[in-house]
């Protein structure tokens, strides 16, 4: 079997100018949602209570909401959660009443009005410790950011890492968007199924950033256009299937992994999506306007050896 | 030319091996057990005392299935939660408060695994259930507290030496004294400076006649005093945990000023917020004991000055407001005998100027009787009001007379415990449920268990023969990555779960790029046994930059992430490391083995391999 069965090189590059205008244009539409929406954030970054609630029978949300009117505890949200037995309850921060004192109370709240309530899960995040983590979240961003570029301007070379980072943080941006469009909660997993998709999609442009290499040292007479061409093309079958493997992966944890996993899977997912797209046609192109050449990868000094596949022992 | 070494064959080899004896743990299931420890130094925890726990449990009744002794305590093995229950109720009250006894989970993997440390993965609190808390220590009262002390000490320096001062407080974390004349303060300076190496003093004039000296802590002794802060709190929480009877709590520092505690399998969660919140403090005052005024008091008319407490047994006592010592002059509490009579007694040790404030006051109120209270959540309780026989010097104090050996436990327990040295706040709360946990365990199973069928199924689809080997590399890396796992004992949260999916699906990548190329090799004409070799060699390179740069990714979760992300990180990781092994060493050798032998390779089965000029025609 085998799905990809392209005779000539596709000719991308012809497009590229295209696909930089699409990109922009989604790019563009994710700072808008960011900046008029923001990003929903979840307890960890901003603080406050969660707390888990299953019952025996659907959870009947008058009566989880009339229990908790009674303690007056500001802006609060209830909905389902999972199944419709569980219902999750975020509390925002109460200067004055400690976690334990909120959880508890709530519960007691809860288990007045229906005995069956019972507690599965509280998280509690102080105002000081969201943010840090929220600081920290930032900081690894761009400790990996830089640590990628760093890497692929020592190996390749700068062109390749800049056109690689913003091909990423394009890719990055767009989860993000999507988080802000939709509202849906960010919270530490997703931010770290955020990194793992910089680190993830880099893979992508490294693996075409070689393969352009390689064609720099074989095909001697190419245009660089054509060389880029060819590399997407000869790479485009293992690009599918890797990204179609690890989708599969994702998505299994999208569907069996439960609520916890829901929003990480789901940050997974469009990386991946998006990761595709950008690294064949947001990276290529932008190393063509960057002005790659053949001088720039091929040292001169391996010439006298011959052939570009002496790798071969 | 297909060929591997057999070193390369016995490398393999030793990681199976080893892969899999570590990785066996995790498939015996675990039994409930009942664990009994003790957090006492002068308790040992030996044979005596497994004899002692398998006769009660004989006497009782309790049915058990094995006991054993390992350095952290005696593990009693029980068929079910109903009889875990009752052994602990049994055990924790024959064998008194010396000892925990706690709730716990035995793997049932046979002796020898754990023998050579193959244990079952660490499991983290949101597949476990338990408690995670973070207490920030709140350093500024900390810090507020010393200037109080000194702010006393310096006070009775002051007047040991006679020297004049018109006034004398704290401000904020400084000491501020007034004076009137110029040759006092310099003398006052002199003195303070002699005595009290860690304060910096300077001059501050008001301005009127109104002369300053400012004491302030040098910022070493400020940093020690912090460290010093959280030490006496981490060991307070410990006292504390102990109280819960949790099985394998973690009590850390974390960073300069928090507190990390976690406490596995713990079911009732407000019990044990109640019992870490608890802002206990302790104060030595003297009591009132004045004609009538106890009755006037009990009457409703509380003499100024004083404060009417009871006592553990209810009855009231006295006591006046000035506090004599803080529960930070005491050092240790800890039960024993008086030398005199073998009664019970609890010996106190203070530190210097307590020890030389109680001097003082024994001195001057021999006869009188003075109470040690606990002020807990804004409540205080005179744990006891003993009568002062004569003065005490040297900071040893006995505390004895009419009481039990349980009490002399309890007063010095809580002498212990009640000696907070700065109050603490929770700063972040992870409670999970233990069936949430459960219920989190088979969701992650699950995803991981479906996902990797689906890949090993398309993969031998696809890449026939070269499929299966990769799903067999797959498989490896899936072994190897749990057994790492269970040997660094490293912390399994349901995200890390999610990244072993995660790794497993990366990890296809490095065959996915080694079999495309070797379809490509084949399509340009090579022969089998070039397309092989070419294929893995050329795959390589990209395969060591893209794991690069993905664990570059994973590295920068490990420094910032905390929690579950920071089971994660460990998890991605590691798969990468693994997924580089697996899927291009192990899986060329099993490649080798097969194709490596046959000296005219026609064909590799890789599934079909489209050439365009046969299409062309």
């Amino acid at each position: 079997m085998e799905f990809f069965r392209i005779s000539r090189d596709i000719p991308f590059m012809r497009y590229a100018l295209v696909f930089n205008v699409i990109s922009l244009i989604t790019f563009v539409l994710a700072v808008v949602f960011l900046a008029t929406r923001g990003l929903n954030l979840g307890v960890d970054f901003r603080g406050g209570t969660v707390i888990e609630v299953t019952y025996e029978k659907a959870v009947d949300f008058n009566h989880v909401r009339a229990a908790i009117d009674t303690l007056d505890l500001g802006e609060y949200s209830a909905q389902s959660f999972g199944g419709s037995n569980t219902a999750l309850i975020r509390l925002p921060l109460k200067e004055g009443l400690s976690s334990a004192q909120l959880s508890e109370k709530v519960m007691g709240a809860l288990k007045a009005a229906d005995p069956t309530a019972r507690q599965q899960r509280v998280e509690f995040v102080g105002p000081q410790v969201g943010k840090e983590l929220y600081e920290n979240g930032a900081l690894a961003l761009l400790l990996v950011s830089l640590g990628i570029v760093g890497y692929l301007a020592m190996r390749f070379e700068w062109r390749f890492a800049v056109a690689a980072i913003v091909a990423n943080l394009h890719d990055i941006i767009i989860i993000l968007g999507f988080f802000a469009l939709f509202q849906w909660e960010f919270s530490l997993p997703v931010l770290a199924a955020v990194l793992a998709v910089l680190g993830y999609s880099v893979n992508e442009s490294v693996v075409i950033a070689d393969r352009i290499r390689e064609n720099f040292r074989k095909m001697r007479k190419a245009t660089v256009t054509h060389v880029i061409d060819n590399a997407i093309t000869s790479t485009i079958s293992r690009t599918m299937i890797t990204h179609g493997m690890t989708l599969m992966m994702v998505l299994s944890i999208l569907f069996f992994g439960g609520e916890t996993l829901h929003y990480f899977a789901l940050a997974l997912t469009i990386g991946i999506c998006f990761g595709i797209y950008s690294s064949v046609l947001v990276m290529a192109p932008l190393v063509m306007w960057l002005g790659v050449s053949r001088e720039d990868l091929v040292k001169p000094e391996r010439k006298p050896d011959g052939e570009g596949g002496k790798i071969l022992p | 030319m297909n060929r591997y070494p057999l070193w390369k064959y016995i490398v393999i080899a030793i990681a199976l091996i080893v892969g899999f004896l570590y990785t066996l743990p995790n498939f015996f299931p675990e039994v409930p057990a009942v664990q009994v420890s003790t957090s006492k130094a002068a308790i040992k925890v030996d044979t005596a005392l497994l004899g002692t726990i398998e006769s009660a449990l004989k006497d009782g009744g309790v049915p058990f299935l094995g006991t054993e002794l390992d350095p952290v305590g005696v593990k009693v093995r029980l068929s079910d939660v109903d009889t875990q229950i009752k052994a602990k109720d049994l055990l924790q009250s024959k064998l008194g408060d010396n000892y925990i006894v706690a709730l716990n989970q035995l793997s049932t993997s046979p002796h020898w695994l754990a023998s050579i440390g193959a244990l079952p993965m660490y499991l983290g609190l949101d597949l476990r259930g338990g408690v995670h808390f973070l207490l920030q220590v709140d350093m500024k009262a900390a810090l507020d507290k010393s200037a109080d002390r000194y702010t006393t000490d310096i006070r009775s320096l002051l007047r040991e030496k006679k020297i004049q001062y018109s006034g004398i407080g704290r401000e904020g974390a400084n000491v501020v004294l007034r004076f009137k004349d110029d040759a006092e303060r310099n003398r006052a300076r002199l003195e303070i400076e002699k005595a009290y190496t860690d304060l910096s003093l300077r001059d501050a004039d008001a301005g009127g006649g109104d002369l300053r000296l400012v004491a302030a802590l040098k910022p070493e002794a400020q940093t020690r005093i912090q460290a010093g802060a959280v030490q006496q709190n981490i060991q307070i929480l410990r006292n504390r945990v102990n109280e819960l009877g949790v099985a394998e709590p973690i009590i850390q520092q974390q960073g300069a000023e928090r507190v990390v505690v976690q406490l596995p399998g713990v079911q009732d969660t407000a019990r044990a917020k109640d019992i870490l919140g608890r802002t206990a403090s302790l104060e030595i005052r003297m009591v009132n004991d004045d004609a009538g005024a106890l009755s006037a008091a009990q009457a409703g008319q509380v003499p100024f000055g004083s404060d009417l407490y009871m006592d553990r047994s209810g009855t009231p006592v006295l006591v006046r407001r000035q506090v004599v010592l803080t529960g930070d002059r005491i050092n240790d509490a800890q039960p024993g005998f008086d030398q005199r009579n073998n009664e019970p007694a609890v010996h106190v040790n203070l530190d210097g100027s307590g020890a030389r404030i109680f001097k003082e006051i024994t001195r001057e109120n021999v006869g009188k009787r003075m109470a040690i209270v606990l002020v807990e959540k804004g409540k205080s309780e005179v744990i006891t009001a003993p009568v002062i026989r004569e003065e005490i010097g040297g900071g040893r104090v006995q505390i004895s007379g009419r009481m039990s050996t349980r009490e002399a436990n309890d007063i010095a327990l809580l002498m212990r415990a009640g000696a907070l040295a700065a109050p603490m706040e929770i700063v972040e709360e992870r409670t999970v449920g233990p069936s949430l946990g459960k219920e989190n365990i088979d969701k992650g199973f699950n995803s991981v268990a479906y996902g990797f069928a689906v890949l090993v199924v398309f993969m031998c689809v696809y890449y026939l023969l070269m499929g299966f080997i990769s799903s067999i590399a797959l498989s490896i890396n899936l072994l190897l990555l749990v057994a790492i796992l269970s040997m660094l004992q490293a912390t399994l949260t349901l995200p890390g779960i999610a990244a072993v999916a995660l790794a497993l699906g990366m990890a296809i990548d490095a065959n996915v790029l080694i079999n495309e190329r070797i379809r490509e090799e084949l399509r340009w004409g090579a022969t089998p046994h070039a397309a092989l070799t070419a294929g893995y060699e050329r795959a390589w390179g990209t395969i060591l930059d893209s794991n690069v740069t993905t664990l570059i990714a994973g590295i920068a979760l490990l420094i910032f992430g905390t929690g579950p992300v920071r089971g994660f990180a460990v998890v991605h990781c590691l798969g990468i490391l693994t997924s580089m092994f697996s899927a291009v060493f192990v899986s060329r050798g099993i490649v080798n083995l097969i194709y490596g032998s046959k000296k005219h390779l026609s064909s590799i089965s890789i599934g079909q391999v489209w050439r365009p000029a046969a299409a062309a025609k």
